[in-house]
C-alpha cells in the first residue's frame, strides 16, 4: 500500500486508544515503588564545606595562562570590543568576550551549582549585580578573595565610596564595573507633565501606561521607599507594607505590565509612558533624540551596582585580575563610559572625558562628551546618592525567601 | 514545535476531481467562493509576521534598537554572520539537530518496529509512554529534567540539551514508523524468508526500504523540533550554550536587532527551498 | 540461541535502547520532580525530602486564578482554532484538487521561522504605537487609547496563531478521507447543505477535531512565551509561575508541585472532554 502521509500515520498513532485498566494499575504500582526508593534521596547539600578561601590559599603558585573568558551583560563594550583589543595589544593576553548575563536570577541559576561543586563554568571573569544572588555566591564561597596588590590602579582611581560598600566591605570579592541608578523615567509628551516621585504613579491619568519591573529586588525596592521605608534596614513587616502599596496600584489599573530588559522598548516604543528605569538606558535614548526623561523620585530610588569577580574555579584568575585592574585606568574607563553611559566608578575619568571632547573631530561627538561628562548619571555628585539605596540584603536565605514569598504575588498573580 | 515537515498527502489516483463533491443541486457558489477568499485570507494571517520580519531586514535603524522603519539597507544582509555569537548559536543549533535525528532516528525507528509488529508485554506501557511524551507539556518535561540534572549535580550545556531533544524526539518517531510497520505487507518478507535469506538480510533489503520513508519522515520531524525547541532548550541549557531560539530571545527583548530579521527571514527561504524541492519531487514520482 | 528465543526476545532488543533512554529522562525526571515538590530548602543548603503535602495546599492557594486562567486561555484556544481552521481544511481537503499540496505547504511554511521569532513579530506588529496601529491612530481610524499589546486578546491571539497547524492538520486528514460518495448519498437523501454538514461531515471529522484539540490544549495551557511576551498583568499563565520558580527563583519545590498540580488538571480536562465528546469509541473506530 502506497505509504500515507506522516500526518494519518502520526495522527492515528496519537489517537489510538493506549493502555486498558490492567496496564494502568501496573504502572502505578510501579510508580508507588520507585517513588518510595527515590524519596531516600534527596537533593544533596550544595554550600562548598571547609570555608573561605585566603588570599594566599588561592592565589599562589598559579601562573598566567594567556587566554581569559569573560562573561557580561549586553552593551556594556562597544562592538568589536575596543579596550579588550587594546589589552591584548599591552599584555599579549588574549580574551574571548561573551554577553551571556541578561538577568541575574538566571544566570545565578545557571552557574551556581557548579561552582560550588567545584567545576568550571567557563569563565575567569564575570560582572554580576550586587544583590541577593551575589550575596549567595559569597556565602557559598564561590568568588575568589582578590589579590589587592596586583590591582594598583583600582586602589590609586576608585571613588571612595565604591570601597567600601555594604555588600562587599574592603572589596574583598569584587571591585565595580559600572554603577546605575533605578528610577522613573517618562515620556513628557504623554504624561503631559514632569514625574518626580512615585506617589505619581497613582495619578489615574496614567492608568494601564505604566510599567514597572519584575525583579522582585527593583520591585520591593521601590515599595519600601513608596512606603517611607528605607530598603537596607527594612523588616518583614514593612515589606508587607510595601506589597500592599504596590497590589494596590496594580488592582488599580495602573501597571500595564513587569518588563526586566525590555522596559525601554515599551516605553520608547509608547506601550508605557512611565516606567521603572535604568538611567543608562534613557540617557542612551536621549541620545538618540527620544523624549524621554529620567528622575530619582523623591522619596527614593535605587542605586545599584555591577561587579568583576572572579569565580573560585576560573582556570586564568592571573590574567583576570591583570584586566581588572586595566579598567581602573582613567583613559580606559573613559572610553567605556562614553558607550555604556553609566556610572563610572573612575571619577579620574571625567577629565579624560573632556579631554576626548576638546580633541573631537566633529561638533556632535564635542557636544555628547561634554553632555556625558556633564551628566550627573554617569559622573554624580555625593548628594545625588542621598536619596538612593542598595537592593536590600539578606542575611540568611529563609529570609529572602519570606522576602520573595511576599513579593512573587504581585508579578505572578 | 511545529510540524514543518510534515508531508501532506499527494493526490491518490483514485480522488475524483471537484465535480463529484460540486454537488449538481442547488449548492450556492457564492459558498465556494466564500471559503476560498476566506482561505487566502487565513494564509496571509499566517505570513504576515514573516513579511514584517522580512521587511525590517532592510532596515537602517538610527541606535541601538529596531523598532522603527528608518531607511532601506542591505548591510545587514551582508554581515548577518558577523555576530560571533549568532554563528555559535547556529552551529550549536544544527549540530544538536543533527545528532538528535540520527540517535533519535535509530531508537525511535526500533522502538516503532517493535510496537508495530510484535506483541509482548510492556508494550501497553511502552505505548503509555509514548503518548505521555508526546502529549506532556514541554514546560513539564523541561523543569523535571532540570530537575533531575540538578539532584545528579550535573552541569547544564551541550549534553544536556542534546539528552533532552532526543528524549522527546524519540517518541516522534516511534510514532511514525509504528503508523507504517502496522500496515506492512508481511508476505513480502515471508517470501524473502523462505528464498533463505536470514533475519538480517531480510531486514535489511526488503523492510527496510518499505518503511524507509516513514524513517525518514520520523527523523525529518526530529530534527524540525530540535531546531525550533524553545521551551525545554531553556529550562537545560545552562548559560553558555546558546541555541538559535535562545539566543534570538536573548537578543530581541532589546527589540529585535536586524540580524535577527535576517536569519528569520533566511530559516523562512530555507523553509521555501525545502518546501519546492519536496512538491516538485512529490510530483516528480506521481508522473512515474 | 534458537530461533524462537531469538523472535520472542527481539522485541524486547528492539526497545530496550529507545525505552531505557525515555525510562531515564522522562520517567525518572518526573519521579525527582515529586520529590521536590515534597522537599524543602534552598539551592545553598540543598533540598531534603521532608514530605511537606502542604507544598500543594500552598500552590493551589496562591495560584489557582492562574491555573483556572491557563485552562480557559487554552480552551478559548482551541475553541477559536476549531473555528478558524475548519473551513480552510474542508476548503482544501474538498476543493483543493491538484493544488491540495500546495496550499499545505502554504499554510505550513510560516511555521518554519523559529517560534520565539513570530512571536516577537507580533509583539513588534501590536504595539500601540507601531507601524499597523500608530498609522491607524494617526489617521484617526482608531480611538487613541484603543490598545492590543499586553492584554488577554493578544495572549489567545498569539496562542492560537502559533499552534494553529496543530488544529488544521489533523481536521484536513480526517475530512480528507470521507468518501465523497457518502455526502452524496446524503443529497440523494434530500439533505440539505446545513443538514449534509452537521450530521455527515463533522461527526466524521471529530476523530481529526479531537486529535487538534488534544495536540494545541495542553500546550497552549501551559505556554508562558506567548503571554511573557504579548500580555500585561492579569495574563500570567500557570507556565510563568513555573518558570519563575525554576528559573528565576529556583525555588524548585513549589516549582515541582506547581507542574503536578498543572499536569494533573490538564489531563482531567482532557479526559472530560474525551467523556464527554464520547469519543472513545471513535477513537477505537479510528484506530483500526
Amino acid at each position: 500500500m502506497k505509504n500515507r502521509n506522516i500526518d494519518t500515520a502520526f495522527l492515528r498513532g496519537m489517537t489510538q486508544r493506549r493502555v486498558s485498566r490492567r496496564d494502568f494499575l501496573r504502572i502505578s504500582g510501579l510508580s508507588a515503588a520507585t517513588i518510595a526508593f527515590a524519596a531516600a534521596c534527596g537533593v544533596k547539600g550544595q554550600s562548598n564545606e571547609g570555608g573561605p578561601l585566603t588570599v594566599e590559599q588561592f592565589w599562589s603558585g598559579k601562573t598566567g595562562k594567556g587566554h581569559i573568558n569573560f562573561a557580561n551583560w549586553p552593551l556594556y563594550m562597544a562592538d568589536g570590543q575596543p579596550e579588550l583589543a587594546q589589552f591584548t595589544e599591552e599584555t599579549g593576553i588574549t580574551v574571548t568576550y561573551r554577553e551571556v548575563i541578561n538577568e541575574m536570577p538566571e544566570w545565578f541559576a545557571g552557574t551556581f551549582q557548579d561552582l560550588v561543586a567545584g567545576k568550571s563554568i567557563g569563565y575567569d571573569l564575570m560582572v554580576i549585580t550586587n544583590g541577593s544572588q551575589f550575596q549567595k555566591y559569597v556565602a557559598g564561597n564561590t568568588l575568589a578573595p582578590l589579590d589587592h596588590s596586583r590591582l594598583p590602579n583600582f586602589a590609586a582611581n576608585a571613588a571612595d565610596s565604591y570601597k567600601n560598600s555594604s555588600y562587599d566591605a574592603g572589596n574583598v570579592h569584587s571591585i565595580p564595573w559600572a554603577s546605575g541608578f533605578t528610577g522613573l523615567a517618562y515620556d513628557p509628551e504623554k504624561t503631559g507633565r514632569e514625574i518626580t516621585k512615585l506617589d505619581d504613579l497613582r495619578d489615574p491619568a496614567f492608568r494601564g501606561r505604566i510599567g514597572l519591573m519584575g525583579d522582585l529586588q527593583e520591585l520591593g525596592n521601590f515599595g519600601l521607599w513608596a512606603v517611607g521605608k528605607n530598603p537596607a534596614t527594612s523588616t518583614p513587616d514593612d515589606w508587607r507594607e510595601a506589597a500592599a502599596w504596590l497590589q494596590e496600584l496594580k488592582d488599580a489599573g495602573q501597571i500595564l505590565a513587569f518588563f526586566d530588559q525590555d522596559f525601554i522598548e515599551a516605553i520608547e516604543g509608547g506601550q508605557t509612558w512611565i516606567s521603572q528605569a535604568w538611567s543608562g538606558d534613557i540617557f542612551q535614548a536621549q541620545l538618540a533624540d527620544s523624549p524621554l526623561q529620567f528622575a530619582i523620585p523623591e522619596e527614593g530610588g535605587t542605586v545599584w551596582t555591577d561587579n568583576m569577580a572572579i569565580p573560585v574555579t576560573a582556570e586564568n584568575p592571573v590574567d583576570a585580575i591583570k584586566l581588572m585592574d586595566f579598567f581602573y585606568e582613567p583613559e580606559v574607563a573613559a572610553t567605556l563610559a562614553e558607550y555604556i553611559n553609566y556610572i563610572t566608578p573612575v571619577p579620574g575619568a571625567r577629565d579624560k572625558v573632556l579631554a576626548h571632547a576638546e580633541a573631537a573631530e566633529t561638533d556632535e561627538d564635542r557636544a555628547y562628551l561634554e553632555e556625558l561628562a556633564d551628566s550627573v548619571y554617569v559622573f554624580p555628585g555625593a548628594s545625588d546618592y542621598a536619596t538612593v539605596s542598595y537592593y536590600r540584603a539578606f542575611s540568611s536565605p529563609e529570609e529572602e525567601q519570606e522576602y520573595n514569598e511576599i513579593f512573587e504575588p504581585i508579578v505572578s498573580g | 514545535m511545529s510540524l514543518q515537515t510534515a508531508q501532506p498527502p499527494a493526490p491518490t489516483a483514485d480522488e475524483q476531481p471537484v465535480d463529484r463533491i460540486r454537488g449538481r443541486r442547488r449548492r450556492p457558489r457564492w459558498g465556494d467562493r466564500m471559503l476560498r477568499i476566506y482561505t487566502w485570507v487565513v494564509i496571509l494571517w499566517l505570513v504576515l509576521p514573516i513579511i514584517v520580519i522580512a521587511a525590517f531586514s532592510f532596515n537602517d535603524p538610527v541606535g541601538r534598537r529596531n523598532t522603527r522603519w528608518q531607511g532601506f539597507t542591505l548591510e545587514h544582509w551582508g554581515d548577518a554572520f558577523a555576530l560571533p555569537e549568532l554563528r555559535r548559536a547556529l552551529v550549536n543549533s544544527l549540530l544538536v539537530a543533527l545528532i538528535t535525528m540520527v540517535v533519535a532516528g535509530v531508537l525511535g525507528t526500533m522502538v516503532g518496529l517493535a510496537l508495530g509488529r510484535y506483541r509482548f508485554r510492556g508494550s501497553g506501557a511502552t505505548n503509555l509512554v509514548m503518548f505521555a511524551v508526546i502529549s506532556s507539556p514541554e514546560l513539564i518535561m523541561g523543569a523535571s529534567l532540570l530537575t533531575l540534572f540538578v539532584s545528579l549535580g550535573m552541569g547544564r550545556g551541550f549534553v544536556t540539551v542534546l539528552i533532552a531533544h532526543i528524549m522527546f524526539s524519540i517518541s516522534f518517531v516511534a510514532v511514525v514508523v509504528r503508523a507504517r510497520v502496522l500496515t506492512l505487507d508481511r508476505s513480502i518478507e515471508e517470501a524473502a524468508r523462505d528464498l533463505g535469506a536470514t533475519a538480517f538480510t531480510t531486514f535489511r533489503l526488503v523492510t527496510f526500504p518499505m518503511i524507509f520513508p516513514a524513517v525518514l519522515s520520523g527523523a525529518l520531524l526530529a530534527f524540525a523540533l530540535s531546531i525550533d525547541d524553545f521551551v525545554i532548550t531553556q529550562f537545560n541549557a545552562g548559560l553558555h550554550f546558546q541555541t538559535l531560539p535562545l539566543w534570538i530571545w536573548g537578543s530581541a527583548k532589546l527589540g529585535l536587532k536586524p540580524e535577527v530579521n535576517v536569519i528569520g527571514t533566511l530559516l523562512f527561504l530555507v523553509g521555501v527551498v525545502i518546501a519546492t524541492g519536496s512538491a516538485i519531487n512529490a510530483r516528480r514520482r506521481e508522473r512515474s | 540461541m534458537g530461533k524462537r528465543l531469538r523472535a520472542k526476545l527481539a522485541p524486547y532488543a528492539l526497545i530496550l535502547p529507545g525505552g531505557l533512554w525515555l525510562v531515564l529522562f522522562f520517567v525518572v525526571p518526573m519521579v525527582t520532580m515529586f520529590n521536590l515538590s515534597l522537599s524543602q530548602g534552598d539551592v545553598v543548603g540543598g533540598f531534603e525530602v521532608t514530605w511537606r503535602w502542604d507544598t500543594y495546599a500552598n500552590v493551589f492557594e496562591n495560584y489557582h486564578t492562574q491555573i483556572v486562567r491557563s485552562v480557559w486561555y487554552g480552551a478559548a484556544t482551541t475553541v477559536a482554532q476549531i473555528i478558524i481552521a475548519f473551513p480552510i481544511a474542508y476548503w482544501i481537503a474538498t476543493r483543493g484538487g491538484r493544488h491540495k499540496t500546495t496550499y499545505l505547504y502554504l499554510v505550513l511554511l510560516p511555521f518554519f521561522v523559529s517560534f520565539v521569532l513570530r512571536t516577537f513579530a507580533w509583539k513588534f506588529m501590536m504595539a500601540d504605537e507601531g507601524f499597523i496601529f500608530g498609522y491607524l491612530k494617526d489617521w484617526h481610524l482608531l480611538p487613541q487609547d484603543f490598545r492590543v499589546l499586553n492584554t488577554s486578546f493578544a495572549v489567545i491571539s498569539g496562542l492560537t496563531y502559533n499552534f494553529l497547524p496543530f488544529m488544521i492538520l489533523p481536521i484536513y486528514v480526517a475530512l480528507e478521507r470521507i468518501d465523497p460518495r457518502v455526502l452524496e448519498a446524503a443529497r440523494d437523501l434530500y439533505a440539505n447543505p446545513a443538514q449534509v454538514f452537521g450530521k455527515v461531515v463533522f461527526p466524521l471529522a471529530l476523530p481529526g477535531v479531537f486529535a487538534g484539540v488534544l495536540m494545541t490544549f495542553v500546550p497552549a495551557a501551559s505556554d508562558y512565551v506567548n503571554s511573557e511576551l504579548l500580555g500585561g498583568t492579569a495574563t500570567t499563565m500557570i507556565g510563568n509561575v513555573i518558570q519563575r520558580q525554576y528559573l528565576d527563583q529556583t525555588n524548585y519545590p513549589t516549582g515541582s508541585a506547581l507542574s503536578f498540580a498543572m499536569m494533573a488538571v490538564l489531563l482531567i480536562g482532557v479526559f472530560l472532554y474525551a467523556r464527554i465528546l464520547g469519543t472513545e469509541d471513535v477513537l477505537k473506530a479510528a484506530a483500526r
